[in-house]
């Protein structure tokens, strides 16, 4: 139980998807201009991450694995179909992205509108495939784990969108020189909180 | 059918069109800069300029093939099932650039690490292939993927550029900050080796691109 908690709080801080290992970066700044889209899309994010990562991590347990497919039979316990895992990986994550899309458009158009493009992007969401693959290579032994893991990334993907979303309004009332603004100002913005929270690296929990 | 299409093609691969298409994301398209894609990979290959560029030429080859493919299937493909397709076309494509990369230039390859795989999911693919490919004939389409691969590119280079210049005083791994500089006590800045000063170095290039041309300011 505490090995879950040090986990949730880890995966959320030190190992902050955005400031510690740079994944999702285009939603994360083309759709942050607002703090109600950008909270309705980390919101997406964190759900797509808790049901895929789990599904990805059975995928690789009971099929990928080198030697996973011995509960099918002894003939297969010495095969690797681990060269497969990119593949495999991206089109669970696409089903189930298409999946959601097609539930946020039945029950939300406004959500729908308002995410455009970036709805089908969540699919090519790198934080996504990136939990995946990390969850692979940290060999996490059970279920329990990898949820919490994805959890944890997802909110914190989602804390740090919704704050440049906040910054990002407030900085709209500054005197920023014209070529900055908007993007550029994004992107120095992002630096700027990125190395804050390298503070936090190298804290063990 | 072949040759249908070899008249086809032709005829616009002069075109003024065509062309814009090449030259567009260098500037006004620029696939960093001004569309927001790709930003991922662009922070974590650029602390040397050999990687950046093994990089850059692999997103081409992708983005390219994957764009003439697409296109080619663009209308036997059903729009609910459009991002899986897609995908699964991207992901095939990469993993042949990754066992080309593993095959000559391992320790590239070896550097790049999971960052091959995470072309996949480098949202210029995903973004061109929605905003062009599935609109468009396939060589256009091929045309528009070379130009967006190279334009992102150009600012992978120009990243890791400075970073190496600054950071460890080399350009392409050859040491270009001469040691007699090191001795009166120049030191090398560590911090442009740590990805958050890539973001702020795409930052101002931002910064430089808009104020040069200001038909990309934002009010």
């Amino acid at each position: 139980m505490e090995n879950l908690f040090n986990l949730f709080v880890r995966s959320i801080f030190i190992d902050n998807m955005i400031f510690a290992y740079f994944l999702g970066m285009c939603s994360y700044l083309a759709v942050s201009k607002t703090v109600k889209t950008s909270v309705g899309l980390g919101i997406a994010v964190t759900f797509v991450l808790l049901v895929t990562a789990p599904v990805n991590w059975l995928v690789d347990t009971y099929l990928l694995k080198p030697g996973a497919l011995a509960w099918l039979s002894a003939d297969l316990a010495d095969l690797d179909l681990s060269y497969l895992s990119f593949m495999i990986f991206i089109a669970v994550i696409a089903a189930i992205v298409q999946l959601v899309e097609m539930v946020v458009e039945k029950f939300s158009p406004s959500l729908y509108n308002a995410l455009g493009i970036f709805l089908p992007l969540i699919a090519v969401n790198c934080a996504i495939l990136g939990v995946a693959l990390f969850v692979q290579e940290r060999e996490y032994t059970s279920i329990a784990e990898v949820t919490v893991y994805a959890g944890g990334s997802g909110i914190g993907w989602f804390l740090a969108i919704a704050s440049l979303a906040a910054i990002r309004e407030k900085i709209t009332y500054s005197h920023i020189p014209k070529p900055l603004r908007g993007l550029g100002i994004s992107f120095i913005i992002t630096g700027l909180m990125a190395i804050a929270f390298m503070s936090f690296m190298g804290i063990k929990i | 059918m072949s040759e249908n299409k070899k008249t086809k093609e032709r005829e616009p691969m002069f075109s003024a069109k065509v062309l814009r298409l090449l030259k567009n994301p260098f500037n006004l398209e620029n696939p960093i800069t001004v569309q927001v894609l790709g930003i991922c990979s662009a922070l974590a290959v650029t602390v040397q300029m050999k990687p950046a560029i093994v990089m850059a030429l692999s997103v081409t080859i992708v983005t390219a093939f994957s764009n003439l493919i697409i296109s080619a299937l663009r209308d036997t493909i059903p729009s609910r099932i459009r991002i899986i397709v897609q995908l699964v076309v991207v992901a095939a494509l990469v993993i042949i650039v990754d066992q080309i990369l593993k095959a000559y230039v391992y320790d590239v390859s070896k550097k790049l690490s999971v960052f091959v795989g995470l072309i996949i999911t480098n949202c210029i693919l995903m973004g061109r292939l929605e905003a062009y490919a599935m609109a468009n004939k396939p060589w256009p389409s091929f045309v528009d993927g070379i130009g967006n691969g190279l334009g992102y590119g150009l600012i992978l280079v120009i990243v890791a550029f400075f970073r190496e210049l600054l950071g460890s005083g080399k350009i392409y791994g050859m040491r270009v900050i001469p040691q007699a500089l090191y001795d009166s006590g120049y030191m090398d800045n560590g911090l442009m080796i740590l990805p958050p000063m890539a973001l702020i170095t795409i930052g101002v290039i931002i910064w430089v691109q808009r104020s040069k041309t200001p038909e990309l300011q934002e009010k």
